[in-house]
C-alpha cells in the first residue's frame, strides 16, 4: 500500500507541545510527525507518557490545563486545525468530522443521564441538521444493532452504571460513529477491558470502520493489539516519532533500534524477557538530538547533537535514525 | 419503574428523612394556611391586656403572652415569617453561589482564585456581627436579616460547587464532552450542573435550617425582625422577663425552632441518599 496513492486526511507535522507545570516545562512533544490517509487505520504506539495522547488531543486542541501547542501544523482535509477559530472547531470538527473514543469506558458517560439521552443529544447536536426526530432515532437503533447491543430500544432508558465495560465501549463506538466522522481517534479503547472482551471490541471496530471508509488513529501501548487492527504503525518515544511503517513490515523487520528493543522486550514463549537498559528520560530536561540516544546501543556523537530526519529505508517504511538496524 | 417512583419508595422507607419531610410539609402548610388555622388570627397585632400571661387552656391552648395575644396563633404566623426569610436567603445564596462556583471550578486561572478568595472573605464574616452592623446603619428589619444571611451564606454553595466541578473536570466524560466541541457554557450547565445538583439540594435543605436558626438568633438579639412581628426569636426575647413563671411563653416558640431546624437537617440527609443514581440501582 503506497501512501502516495491515497488521499491524505490528517497530516501532523513539526508538532511541539509543552506543559507548564510546577516542576518545570515538560517538553511533551518534539516536532512530532504523523500522517493518516483516508480509510486507513494507523496505530500510534509507545510507552505510557511518550506523548501519544497529547498528540491525539493536540489534533482536537483539547489539551489539559497548562498544555500549550508551541509550533507545528495539523492539516485536516487541507485545513490547519491549529489556526481554525475555536467556534468553527466546535461546530464542524470536534465531535463531527473527528470523534473520540476515550480510554476509560467506566467514566466516559455522564452518570446522571440515561445512555439514550446522551446518544440522542449527540445526534441532535452533531447529526444531520435536516433529519427529523424519527430519522435520528432510527439511525441510533440501527447503529446500536451494528455494535451488537441486544434489544437496543430497551437499553436506551438505562443509566451508564447498569452496563458492563464492554457494553459501554460499544455504546461509545456507536456514539463516535453516529455523527459520520471521517476520522475516529481511539485512545486505548480496550485497555480497561478483559482480554476476551477486548478481542470482540477490536473485531467490531475493524468491521465497522473498514466498511465505511473511516480513518482511525488507534492509540495503544499494546503491540499485540496494534498488530491486530492497524494497517500502519507509528512508534513514539519520549515525544518524538521514531518509525513509521506498514504494520507487517514494522513487526517483521523493525529498523529503528528503539522499535527493535521494544519488540524484543515482549514476553516470548521461550520465557526470556529482555528490557531496555536505562530509563525513560525526564521530559523536563530531555536529551538533545534523538531522545533515545542515551539508551541506544547504536548511538554516536552525532545522535546527541542532531535529530535525524525521517528517511525511507524501504517502500513506505520511514525511520528517524542515523544508524538504522537490520 | 421510573426513577422518580423508586426514589419515592426509598425515601418513604427512610424513617428519619421521611419524618423530616413531614415536619417541613406541615411547616409549609401551616405557613400558607396560617390565616385559616389560627384560632385568633387578629392576635398577630391586636392586644388584650386583660388576658395577659394565661397558661395553656382550652381557649388558648399554648397560653397567651405578655400582651394577652394567643401564642398558638402567633406561632402559626411566625412560620410564615420564618419560611419567607429562609427561602429568600437560601434562594439568593443559590443564585449567587452556584454560578460563581461553576465559573471558579471550571476556569483554572486567576479568575477562579479571585472568586474563591472573595468567598473566603465573606465566609469569615460572622452573620451576627454583619447583621448588627446592618441594623446599626440601615435599621433592624426583616429585609436586612435576609441581606445579612444571603451575603454570608452564598460562599457555602460556591465552595461545594467549586470542589465538585474541579473533580468532575478530571473525569473522562467531561473531557469527552469538550472533545465533542462543547463550549464552557454547555459543558457546565448541561453536564457539570446536573452532576452537582444533588449536593446543591442537600446543602439548600441544611441551609434552610441554618438560616432559620440564625434568623431566630438575630430576632432574639433585637437586630432582626422587630416586635410586634410574630417571629419566633422575637417571641423568645419578649418572654425572658416572665421566666420561669410563664414557662409556655418561651417553650413553644423554642420547640418550633427546634423541630423545624431538625426537620430540614433530616430531610437533607435523606435527600443525599436518594439523589445518588448509583444508590437507586439497588431497586432494580
Amino acid at each position: 500500500m503506497n501512501q502516495n496513492q491515497k488521499e491524505t486526511l490528517l497530516s501532523v507535522s513539526c508538532l511541539t507541545v509543552h506543559f507548564y507545570t510546577d516542576r518545570g516545562v515538560v517538553k511533551a512533544l518534539d516536532r512530532a510527525e504523523l500522517n493518516v490517509s483516508r480509510g486507513e487505520v494507523v496505530g500510534l504506539i509507545g510507552e505510557s507518557g511518550c506523548g501519544k495522547t497529547t498528540l491525539a488531543r493536540s489534533v482536537l486542541r483539547v489539551l489539559p490545563p497548562g498544555g500549550r501547542i508551541i509550533d507545528g501544523t495539523v492539516l485536516f482535509t487541507g485545513k490547519d486545525l491549529l489556526k481554525v477559530k475555536e467556534n468553527d472547531l466546535n461546530t464542524s470538527v470536534r465531535g463531527k468530522a473527528i470523534t473520540l473514543i476515550p480510554q476509560d469506558p467506566f467514566n466516559s458517560f455522564n452518570p446522571v443521564f440515561p445512555v439514550g439521552t446522551q446518544i440522542k443529544d449527540i445526534m441532535k447536536w452533531k447529526g444531520n441538521a435536516q433529519d427529523g426526530k424519527e430519522i435520528r432515532e432510527k439511525r441510533i437503533l440501527e447503529m446500536l444493532e451494528q455494535v451488537q447491543i441486544p434489544s437496543p430500544r430497551d437499553q436506551l432508558k438505562k443509566y451508564p452504571h447498569q452496563f458492563s465495560g464492554g457494553q459501554r465501549q460499544r455504546f461509545m463506538i456507536a456514539m463516535a460513529l453516529l455523527p459520520g466522522p471521517s476520522l475516529v481517534i481511539a485512545d486505548e479503547p480496550t485497555t480497561a477491558l478483559d482480554v476476551t472482551v477486548e478481542a470482540q471490541i477490536l473485531q467490531l471496530m475493524a468491521s465497522l470502520v473498514l466498511g465505511r471508509g473511516i480513518s482511525v488513529l488507534f492509540i495503544t501501548h499494546d503491540l499485540g493489539v496494534a498488530s491486530q487492527i492497524c494497517e500502519r504503525v507509528v512508534v513514539m518515544y519520549a515525544g518524538q516519532d521514531m518509525e513509521d511503517a506498514p504494520a507487517d513490515s514494522l513487526f517483521s523487520n523493525p529498523r529503528h533500534p528503539y522499535t527493535r528493543e521494544l519488540l524484543e522486550s515482549l514476553p516470548n514463549p521461550e520465557g526470556s524477557i529482555k528490557d531496555i537498559p536505562g530509563e525513560v528520560p525526564s521530559l523536563v530536561r530531555p536529551p538533545e538530538g534523538c531522545r533515545f540516544h542515551p539508551r541506544c546501543s547504536q548511538a554516536t556523537d552525532h545522535c546527541s547533537r542532531q535529530r535525524p530526519e525521517k528517511a525511507a529505508v524501504a517502500a513506505d517504511h520511514w525511520v528517524r535514525c542515523f544508524h538504522p538496524v537490520g | 419503574m421510573s426513577g422518580l417512583r423508586l426514589a419515592w419508595i426509598k425515601f418513604s422507607r427512610d424513617r428519619l428523612a421521611f419524618s423530616g419531610f413531614l415536619i417541613i410539609l406541615s411547616l409549609i402548610l401551616v405557613a400558607v394556611f396560617a390565616g385559616v388555622l389560627a384560632p385568633y388570627p387578629e392576635d398577630t397585632f391586636s392586644i388584650h391586656p386583660a388576658a395577659r400571661l394565661q397558661p395553656p387552656s382550652l381557649t388558648h391552648f399554648l397560653g397567651t403572652d405578655s400582651m394577652g395575644r394567643d401564642i398558638f396563633s402567633r406561632l402559626l404566623f411566625g412560620a410564615r415569617v420564618t419560611l419567607i426569610i429562609s427561602i429568600i436567603a437560601v434562594g439568593t445564596s443559590l443564585l449567587i453561589g452556584v454560578p460563581l462556583g461553576l465559573i471558579a471550578g471550571y476556569s483554572e486561572n486567576w479568575l477562579s482564585e479571585l472568586i474563591m478568595r472573595i468567598a473566603d472573605i465573606f465566609l469569615s464574616i460572622p452573620q451576627i456581627i454583619l447583621a448588627i452592623l446592618l441594623a446599626q446603619s440601615l435599621g433592624p428589619s426583616i429585609p436586612n436579616v435576609i441581606l445579612a444571611l444571603s451575603i454570608t451564606y452564598w460562599p457555602w454553595f460556591t465552595r461545594i460547587v467549586f470542589a465538585e466541578t474541579r473533580s468532575l473536570k478530571q473525569t473522562v466524560f467531561i473531557e469527552a464532552t469538550e472533545a465533542l466541541g462543547a463550549n464552557p457554557l454547555r459543558t457546565t450547565v448541561l453536564h457539570v450542573l446536573p452532576n452537582v445538583s444533588s449536593s446543591i439540594i442537600v446543602r439548600s435543605s441544611i441551609g434552610m435550617g441554618f438560616t432559620i436558626l440564625t434568623a431566630a438568633v438575630l430576632g432574639f438579639l433585637g437586630v432582626g425582625a422587630q416586635p410586634p412581628t410574630p417571629e419566633w426569636g422575637v417571641t423568645i426575647a419578649e418572654s425572658r422577663q416572665y421566666l420561669p413563671d410563664a414557662w409556655w411563653y418561651a417553650t413553644f416558640p423554642g420547640l418550633a425552632i427546634f423541630f423545624v431546624v431538625m426537620g430540614f437537617n433530616m430531610l437533607g440527609d435523606g435527600l443525599r441518599d436518594i439523589l445518588d443514581p448509583r444508590i437507586r440501582r439497588g431497586f432494580e
